[in-house]
């Protein structure tokens, strides 16, 4: 498979904000690195079942129950930009 | 527009009432001040990781038992990679393939016709915070001068549930909307409010010409906030898309935003064709494993679904029309089932629920359940009517005084002095003695005209303050005329 | 030059016990021999002194006191800097984390602390983890304790290097595709990828959350089974920890190797491995036979997939984990104009280093719609493969052996520009990371140019018993002692 990478949507998914010659030199680099990663497309997997967890195990619940929560000011001091307890961000829609 | 036809699909959103939010241990709170309710986890912190809640994999299972899916014995969850402000991780945990349950139905009721809409899957998720676009743009994203971000509400556990496009009316997509909800709340689930977004819904509509199998591009229309503008939104975006089309143009695939005080839906964005969720499965969470007796034990412990209750008030006697507002009213439904099992008659107490009782706690703002109504008086009314001691309308009388706390129904009928006279003795009395006094009225019934029956009723019941019983005094007068 | 902190853990636990010292003098110990070698070195980001010493002082006291709280009590411990620490910076060596200070602790941190730890600080790594040198700092390269011309090894070079040095007698790492072992083998000391799951990974910033785990990073193959013992099972905050039994891992270090079956990895010793390290391993080999081991060749036939597959899986989940870094709740924020599009565009663009942007990019790639089954798809089932190769093994072996890295250090910036030559660095340790296994790297001798070379010991799932009791072989045939001092007479200045 010919390796073939939209590296400014790449970017644009990623929320990355990349330059013309930054684009170009990443695009370069993962075409090199995706060319070793094809690799493993040369193992026969019919009939493989994926693994996306190692160990057998399931559920791993956890009960109804409410815990302490954080207090607002242990993180709102830590935030860029807040105002009257809240996260404060620029305009959504240009 | 006859020429057109709508192919509707609905997503529900479903906020379940857990004591504490999806994958952490914060309370679900919608009255908490901003940012009180959160930790490492919904807020995404740096390290912090899920742990799923028990109970609301549980609610996702009853709900899908409601609707007849399947439910799937190893479900998962995956990762829905998107970047929004309100989404702190920048990505959500929902379900792609494997969701806990597929392949189900919902039968509904549209103004008498049964129909069944499909149900394609009904998967977990997790909801996003809350923005306030400041400025002044009166609280709109457009114009908005910069946005606050409270995540209170990041991470309460979500259930959607997703129709197939079987629904072609605004009626039907309401009356699913209606059904849904009953399922919901008759499960306990959730609380299931449209006003304040515990229950929301997104309407997929496309149009296509009649007897044509081609989809059209669809549109999606959010901010739906009660059925009605379900209904009415649908209606809008159907004859939206017709005009458009009629006049040459072409729907767009896009978000649109219902507007409740203009009525009309606008364009919120378009739908990126590159929109591209890299849907993963989500490495911090284990597969959901749903055992067969676990399904069982929640099948088993579901209460009455709406649909069945009102299959049992019909069979109780309740005609379709009354059975249908006993599913949505728990306490006359209550009253209906303790009275009729107690041999009250079903039609009369079925009539005087749905409209005499409902139609007094109305006016006086209370709920039944506040007035002093119980089922005893129902039987002891029913039974009065059946004995003819009540006319319909005085029953009525009595039915409100009851409600009001005036007693029970023959102490109320005999205090008002309501009891009918059916005492043949005592009605022969009173029509001999009006037939005595009317005897050009004889003369003309008997010869042929049949006219002077009514008056003679008239008189009767006036000599008797209406409390003959009418079948006695009509009998009385035909046999007496006829001699 | 020796003294307090050339000590193992175990030494420092008796001499506490015994009141020969206090544990304010052991901390001392190892922040005097930090004065010596951090300018060179800069294996810490920040050193606690206040908090490290409140924690020492609060040792003593218990122990006057007569109370005792575990192997680790009073002995100072250094964290990589991806572990969340309340109120003390936590970067992962990022510039987008720059300052920033954690409202909790994690798991593993809470743990020391409750065992009596005293963490003395935050050490170096590669941003987010994501290398094999520690040159991919926002906040300047580790430099090897045995020639500081050479990397340590990464991502956990601070926490290996401090280490080796004596500046804290263990440390924690994390472990993704080899990042304690590999920089514990070029760094002359024992690092241990525990069971996936056996260790809480809440509190630690994840980069590949399917194949991380944290472990230690020590001066002996007791030590390291010390600090598992104290930060290892279940977790309340982590799905993924494996509720059940905890190794019991006290009886099995001295046991020998008489009778077991080892299996020396046929893959993993050919060409591309530094001939010097083959020949180190096959005589460690030998000698593991000649005490009654037996020693067969095993084959993993698909684990020379397993780097390709790796460098899918992992750069496709740290797309996901590293999306939550947006200049909203934390950390750096882009003051560029315009919506807040721009702004968290900017921010990741300002705040990630190269080395993270390009494994951000490569997993959203592989992910995205079109590509999933070729790439992301496909290297699950090589995962699976490779599990499979494993389960065969160990049907066979009780324990698999092999090099832990296919070089000793390598010099600072000779592989910095060729991303592929960095990524076969982790060839020996990622097939374990795949499987979920644990293993063990212990430092077996020194190459011609007096680098370390480390040994690599693997077990089945849950197998840490039987790995401690072939690496505690391994330790005492080695025969590799005083590294600590051996490690600063190399940078410190007589």
């Amino acid at each position: 498979m010919p390796i073939d990478i939209d590296i400014a949507r790449v970017a644009h998914l990623a929320r990355i904000a990349l330059t013309e010659e930054e684009l170009a030199s990443y695009g370069a680099q993962l075409e090199v690195i995706l060319e070793h990663a094809e690799r493993v497309q040369a193992l026969p997997t019919e009939g493989v079942e994926p693994t996306s967890h190692p160990l057998p195990m399931v559920n791993g619940f956890r009960a109804d129950e409410v815990g302490d929560c954080l207090e607002p000011e242990s993180f709102l001091s830590e935030a860029p930009d807040s105002e009257a307890g809240q996260f404060r961000v620029p305009k959504i829609l240009g | 527009m006859n020429a057109w036809e709508a192919v509707i699909g609905i997503e529900t959103h479903v906020e379940l009432s857990t004591n504490s939010k999806m994958f952490c241990r914060c309370p679900v709170d919608d009255n908490a001040e901003p940012n009180t309710a959160c930790c490492p986890v919904c807020l995404a912190l740096p390290g912090a990781l899920p742990v799923p809640n028990e109970k609301a994999i549980e609610g996702i299972i009853k709900i899908g038992t409601a609707l007849e899916c399947d439910i799937n014995e190893s479900s998962l969850f995956y990762r829905k990679n998107y970047f929004y402000p309100d989404l702190p991780k920048n990505y959500q945990i929902s379900q792609y393939t494997f969701p806990v349950c597929e392949f189900g139905k919902l039968e509904i009721d549209v103004d008498g016709e049964l129909m069944t809409v499909g149900i394609t899957r009904v998967h977990m998720e997790e909801d996003t915070g809350k923005s306030t676009h400041m400025g002044d743009s009166g609280g709109r994203i457009h114009g908005a001068d910069h946005t606050l971000l409270d995540f209170n509400r990041a991470g309460v556990p979500l259930v959607e549930v997703v129709t197939e496009p079987d629904i072609t009316s605004p009626e039907q997509a309401r009356a699913y909307g209606e059904e849904l909800q009953r399922i919901v709340l008759a499960l306990g689930v959730s609380d299931a409010r449209l006003e304040t977004g515990s229950m929301r819904f997104d309407a997929n509509v496309s149009v296509r010409p009649k007897g044509t199998t081609e989809l059209g591009t669809r549109t999606e229309t959010k901010n739906v906030n009660s059925l009605r503008s379900l209904q009415r939104a649908i209606a809008f975006e159907i004859d939206r898309q017709v005009k458009l089309i009629e006049d040459g143009g072409e729907v767009v695939l896009e978000t649109r935003h219902w507007n409740e005080d203009t009525g009309v839906t606008t364009s919120m964005r378009k739908k990126e064709e590159s929109e591209d969720y890299r849907y993963f499965q989500d490495p911090d969470l284990l597969p959901l494993e749903v055992t067969p007796e676990w399904k069982t034990a929640i099948k088993d412990s579901l209460p009455e679904l709406p649909s069945a209750a009102r299959a049992r008030y019909r069979s109780l006697g309740a005609d379709s029309a009354t059975a249908a507002i006993l599913g949505d009213n728990p306490v006359l439904a209550g009253l209906f089932e303790t009275s009729v099992g107690s041999g009250a008659s079903p039609r009369s107490v079925g009539n005087w629920l749905t409209g005499e009782v409902i139609a007094h706690a109305r006016r006086g703002e209370i709920g039944v359940e506040d007035t002093s109504l119980d089922a005893d008086h129902l039987v002891e009314l029913s039974s009065m009517i059946d004995d003819n001691k009540l006319s319909s309308s005085a029953a009525k009388e009595v039915l409100i005084a009851a409600m009001d706390g005036e007693g029970s129904p023959v102490d109320i009928a005999q205090a008002r002095d309501l009891l009918q006279v059916s005492d043949v003795g005592a009605v022969e009395a009173a029509v001999d003695t009006v037939l005595a006094e009317n005897p050009d009225a004889i003369e003309k019934i008997r010869s042929g005209d049949m006219k002077p029956i009514g008056f003679l009723m008239g008189q009767v019941m006036r000599v008797t303050g209406g409390k003959a019983d009418p079948k006695v005094v009509q009998s009385l007068l035909r046999s007496k005329t006829q001699q | 030059m020796s003294d307090l902190s050339d000590l193992t853990i175990s030494d420092a636990g008796a001499g506490l016990r015994n009141k020969d010292f206090t544990s304010v003098e052991l901390l001392d110990a190892v922040t005097t021999r930090a004065s010596f070698t951090e300018a060179q070195l800069h294996a810490y980001l920040v050193l606690d002194r206040d908090g490290a010493r409140s924690a020492a002082e609060a040792a003593d006291a218990l122990l006057a006191e007569g109370r005792d709280l575990g192997l680790l009590h009073g002995i100072p411990i250094a964290l990589k800097d991806n572990m969340c620490t309340e109120g003390l910076a936590t970067t992962a060596s990022s510039q987008i984390l720059a300052g920033w200070k954690p409202p909790y602790d994690a798991t593993v941190v809470a743990r020391l602390r409750d065992g009596g730890a005293v963490i003395t600080g935050k050490t170096n790594l590669d941003e987010f983890a994501m290398g094999s040198s520690t040159e991919n700092s926002a906040y300047g390269t580790t430099r090897n304790p045995w020639n500081p011309d050479h990397v340590p090894g990464g991502s956990s070079g601070g926490s290996a290097a401090a280490v080796a040095v004596g500046s804290a007698f263990g440390a924690l790492g994390s472990d993704t595709g080899g990042s304690i072992r590999q920089p514990a083998a070029l760094c002359g000391v024992v690092g241990m990828k525990p069971t996936y799951g056996l260790v809480s990974r809440y509190g630690l910033i994840a980069f590949a959350s399917s194949l991380d785990q944290i472990g230690p990073l020590t001066r002996s193959v007791s030590d390291s089974a010390a600090v598992l013992d104290t930060i290892a099972g279940w977790d309340r905050f982590d799905s993924t920890s494996i509720d059940g039994k905890v190794p019991d891992l006290s009886g099995s270090i001295g046991k020998g190797v008489d009778g077991l079956r080892i299996g020396i990895v046929s893959e993993l010793m050919g060409d591309g491995i530094d001939p010097q390290i083959r020949s180190a391993v096959s005589a460690m080999a030998s000698k593991l036979e000649a005490s009654g081991a037996e020693v067969v060749e095993v084959g993993l036939p698909s684990s020379e997939y397993a780097l390709s597959a790796y460098y899918l899986i992992a750069p496709a989940e740290c797309s996901a984990n590293l999306a939550r870094f947006d200049g909203v709740r934390y950390g750096h924020r882009s003051d560029v104009e315009g919506t807040t599009e721009d702004m968290m565009s900017h921010t990741r663009a300002e705040g990630f280093g190269p080395e993270v942007i390009r494994r951000i990019l490569l997993g959203t790639y592989a992910l995205s719609a079109g590509y999933y089954d070729a790439f992301y798809g496909q290297a699950q089932r090589v995962r699976t493969l490779v599990r499979k190769d494993f389960s065969a093994a160990y049907e066979k072996v009780d324990v698999l052996i092999s090099p832990t890295s296919p070089t000793t250090a390598f010099r600072v910036g000779e592989r910095s520009a060729d991303p592929i030559a960095m990524y076969y660095s982790d060839v020996c340790t990622i097939p374990s990371n795949l499987a979920g296994d644990p293993a063990i790297s212990i430092p077996i001798g020194l190459d011609e140019s007096g680098l370390p070379i480390g040994f690599q010991v693997m077990a089945p799932a849950l197998g840490e018993e039987i790995m401690y009791q072939v690496a505690a072989a391994v330790e005492s045939l080695a025969g590799f002692e005083d590294r600590a001092a051996l490690a600063t007479s190399k940078v410190v200045a007589p």
